[in-house]
């Protein structure tokens, strides 16, 4: 049984269509990267697990439990950072906690809440009121919050967005272990490093439908070879070498291009064309295509 | 249990943590309405033949402390969490509409009960009062601080902004309390707004508890009993439909 099973969600806010039917089935134990551009539909999509929202059409299962139907069973199983730094200023990080452990039906949860706050260096921030903490801070708590039930799967709705170094690490570091220990984890971000490094599987989604699923390795193999970025100190780039160009966006302003290069004999041929052409290289570096090249290239094709 | 358990203690634990706005503040607005009102019309009013303008007024103002802070503790709570954002901590977990709408109107009652107490520890030095049927006093304060606690949580539903929320207040909370025979007896009035009052539901919920004080009321305390619990079931049938439905509150 998948932990995670949604099946043909639509989802329509007046005239805008946010999900348009989205299919997805993630297992137990694997760490799903769910990317997208602003207004793709993630936290549409996330809302509608977490039960924040209702679907218009199609259904979400959690371990087989139907988030609407089942709600309590399948959100105790459930464990979610929502995107918006929110907090309630009323009490401090550890009443935060325990009331959260309360709303599962958990009573004396102080031995996990304990180990949370320890892995996400939140120990000697317990007894202060979460009003008075950093943005980071209140970032860290909001995680606590989302793992005192000890989900089996947890979903990270852009949790490093606006956060420093260090909690970037505390944080990876602790999912990690929690993925390894058996835990779900599905994640949105921007940093496209980050899912690379992360996930073992990627949907790319692009207003409210999915355009890309595949394992992370496999979506990085499907732009093959390398890309070959020249900075030119003068002159255009020859027409012969346009189709070559990766970001189109590059054609317009001019100056850098990245250019994909299937094999190195490639390289030389290249250079001779631009030279040819009279255009004088000022900086020149030869990359391996990453998540973000196909990111951008399924992105510019689905326009 | 244990998630109602939670969210109740964790209501009553908000405003107990600013009692001084929540509770003291209002006990001394009571307070303020005795000392004017007792003194302006003291001499002026009889109520029931033989009793003082001021015993009448006291079980009145403690009614009307109860009702209006049981309405404003479901709703300044949440409209607070629905702006601030931190509802999702109450929606995010497995929480039934029952027990959302069991805590909040109970948390309701504990802080309207807890003003209204403190109303009447405050005012009772200020007239001689009876206790003529002390389950009446108790059964309609606990009824009409769930029913106001209820319209709270309806009220904090619907209003999206403060200003939404101080409308239902100042529009609706507000002139039903005042007009509901707080001050006076609705047999002092001309017939029409008699008639009038009669469809305040509001009116029975004071009139009942006067009753347990004086023994004496405008109708009867077991006709007030029917219409206000009908009322009540009215209100919480409706605000758990809400809630089970997720109306503005799950999108």
């Amino acid at each position: 049984m998948a932990a995670l099973q949604i099946v043909n969600v639509e989802k329509r806010y007046k005239s805008l269509q946010a999900l348009g039917g989205v299919s997805l089935s993630i297992e137990q134990g694997e760490f799903f990267g769910l990317l997208g551009p602003n207004g793709a539909g993630k936290t549409t999509l996330i809302s509608i697990i977490a039960g924040l929202n209702r679907a218009d059409a199609g259904s979400v299962a959690i371990h087989g439990y139907d988030v609407v139907r089942d709600y309590r069973e399948a959100r105790r199983r459930l464990g979610v950072v929502p995107q918006e730094l929110v907090f309630d200023p009323f009490f401090t990080v550890r009443e935060t906690l325990r009331m959260q452990s309360g709303y599962f039906g958990l009573k004396n949860n102080d031995k996990w809440i304990d180990e949370v706050m320890a892995n996400l260096d939140l120990t000697n921030k317990a007894d202060t009121n979460t009003r008075a903490l950093s943005g980071g801070m209140k970032r860290r708590v909001l995680v606590a919050q989302a793992l005192v039930h000890k989900p089996p799967v947890i979903v990270l709705d852009e949790p490093t967005a606006g956060v420093d170094v260090e909690l970037r690490q505390t944080l990876w570091k602790f999912i990690a272990r929690l993925n390894r220990e058996g835990h779900t984890i599905v994640l949105t971000t921007h940093y496209l490093e980050e899912a690379q490094a992360l996930c073992n599987r990627i949907a790319m989604l692009k207003s409210g439908r999915v355009v890309a699923l595949d394992s992370t390795s496999a979506l990085i193999k499907r732009i093959s070879g390398s890309q070959l970025v020249v900075r030119l100190a003068r002159g255009g780039l020859p027409d012969v070498l346009k189709p070559l160009v990766s970001h189109p966006d590059e054609l317009v302003a001019g100056g850098k291009y990245t250019l994909r290069v299937n094999e190195y004999t490639e390289v030389e041929p290249i250079l001779a064309k631009l030279r040819e052409a009279g255009a004088v290289i000022e900086d020149m570096q030869l990359q391996q295509a990453d998540l973000e090249d196909v990111f951008i290239q399924i992105m510019e094709g689905e326009k | 249990m244990t998630g109602f358990q939670t969210l109740l203690y964790k209501e009553v634990l908000r405003f107990w943590k600013v009692a001084m706005q929540t509770i003291t503040a209002p006990i001394l607005t009571a307070m303020l309405y005795l000392l004017i009102f007792g003194h302006v019309l003291e001499n002026h009013v009889r109520v029931y033949d033989k009793l003082s303008y001021t015993a009448f007024l006291i079980p009145g103002l403690v009614m009307m402390s109860v009702l209006q802070n049981a309405f404003a503790n479901s709703s300044s709570s949440l409209i607070q969490s629905k702006i601030t954002g931190n509802l999702v901590f109450v929606l995010l977990p497995p929480l039934s509409h029952w027990e959302l709408f069991a805590a909040y109107v109970l948390a309701s009652v504990v802080r309207g009960l807890a003003v209204g107490a403190g109303v009447f520890i405050v005012t009772s030095w200020a007239a001689d009062l009876s206790f003529h049927a002390p389950a009446w006093i108790v059964v309609f304060a606990l009824l009409g601080a769930a029913i106001l606690g209820t319209m709270g949580l309806i009220a904090g539903i619907w209003a999206e902004k403060f200003d939404q929320l101080a409308a239902f207040q100042n529009f609706l909370i507000m002139p039903a309390t005042f007009l509901s025979g707080v001050f006076y007896s609705i047999h002092s009035l001309p017939p029409f707004w008699q008639t009038v009052s009669h469809f305040n539901p509001f009116f029975y919920m004071i009139d009942g508890f006067r009753y347990g004080f004086f023994g004496q009321s405008d109708v009867s305390p077991s006709t007030s009993f029917t219409i206000v619990s009908i009322f009540f079931l009215l209100l919480a049938g409706f605000s758990i439909q809400l809630l089970k439905t997720g109306y503005k509150l799950r999108h």
